[in-house]
């Protein structure tokens, strides 16, 4: 472990997880990796500020925020970083800082309530990050096919839509490998399209 | 007993006006952690240097027993990163502080440079056909 940068060879890439409240974010992180709690903290808007009057004493000014993260240990030197990203939309800010060098985003649906995950689909839309979209498959739903939730998405035909079930680690694994796969494509397409220019 | 100005009071656990007669004690939550994190920082919020990213590998080579002129808390760090790569969110997540109280720590000792920090690979650069490749095996064989 002593030379574990000296060569230079140490990679870390990171994965994100979205998706609405409740979809299973956590539990998907959990069963295919080691979950940890993550807190951070962010300073207050000045939406806050006016309803916060505590002139004269100290003013509160940081929120904490919690969120999951997982490591998947690839081999010494690689590893593989989840991290679910927190659901509530006043912590948007935090995901410009967790997309920063992704790899890629799954995001989590539910069919019963799909509207829950466009506001993740648009976010990694706009910035060009790979995405597959997993739909977790609850007891007692029924059951959509992919084509019909790629459709209601209005996805790119590209962007894979898969069906699991979050708390198995083997069907979690298969969405894991359907990005980095995903993401391998786009990436070389990219490559291919910047050569082209 | 005197009221003290007002400015100091409102929002304050103890009310307005304060009674004497009422003793106010702050429990758990209320009270706030024992020490505001930001005390350990000295006040700081950023990092001196760099911006720490969440998956930053950190390793310190500080030979064990070697006795730093650090912080308890950075201390805690040194020890648990030493001769094995931790990213800035483990760190983080171990020592249980908020992110922000971590990177200035760290800022500390990479500029004392009792710590390697190897940034990640750029997006544009990121995925070498091999590391994905890597990353898809690992994964099915886990």
């Amino acid at each position: 472990m002593d030379s574990a940068l000296s060569d230079g060879s140490v990679l870390a890439l990171k994965i994100l997880v979205a998706g609405g409240f409740g979809v299973g974010k956590t539990t998907l992180v959990g069963s295919v990796s080691e979950i940890r709690p993550l807190r951070t903290e962010e300073q207050l808007t000045a939406a806050g500020r006016g309803v916060d009057d505590l002139g004269g004493v100290e003013q509160k000014t940081t929120t904490t925020v919690a969120m999951d993260f997982g490591r998947i240990t690839i081999r010494d030197g690689l590893s593989v970083y989840l991290f679910g990203t927190p659901g509530q939309d006043r912590f948007w800010f935090l995901w410009d800082e967790l997309a920063q060098g992704a790899l890629g985003a799954v995001v989590l649906a539910d069919t019963r309530r799909l509207t829950d995950c466009f506001p993740a689909v648009d976010f990694f839309e706009h910035r060009g990050i790979p995405f597959v979209v997993a739909v977790n498959r609850f007891s007692g739903t029924r059951d959509f096919g992919p084509e019909e939730v790629s459709r209601a998405l209005d996805l790119d035909e590209e962007t894979p839509v898969v069906v699991c079930d979050a708390r198995m680690r083997a069907s979690g694994k298969e969405v894991l490998v359907n990005l980095v796969e995903h993401a391998g494509r786009v990436h070389a397409a990219r490559l291919l399209a910047d050569t082209r220019r | 007993m005197p009221y003290p100005p007002r400015r100091y009071l409102p929002g304050s656990p103890f009310g307005y006006p304060p009674q004497p007669d009422v003793p106010v004690q702050w429990f758990d939550d209320a009270a706030g952690p024992m020490v505001r994190p930001y005390a350990m920082t000295r006040g700081r919020t950023r990092p001196s240097g760099q911006q720490f990213d969440l998956i930053a590998l950190v390793v310190s080579d500080v030979p064990e027993g070697v006795e730093l002129p650090v912080g308890p808390e950075q201390a805690v760090i040194l020890e648990i990163c030493r001769g094995n790569a931790l990213s800035v969110a483990e760190i983080a997540a171990d020592v249980d502080l908020p992110l922000g109280v971590v990177r200035v720590l760290l800022g500390d000792l990479l500029e004392a440079e009792y710590i390697r920090v190897s940034r990640p690979v750029p997006p544009a650069l990121l995925p070498d056909e091999h590391i994905l490749l890597e990353v898809i095996n690992g994964l099915r064989a886990l």
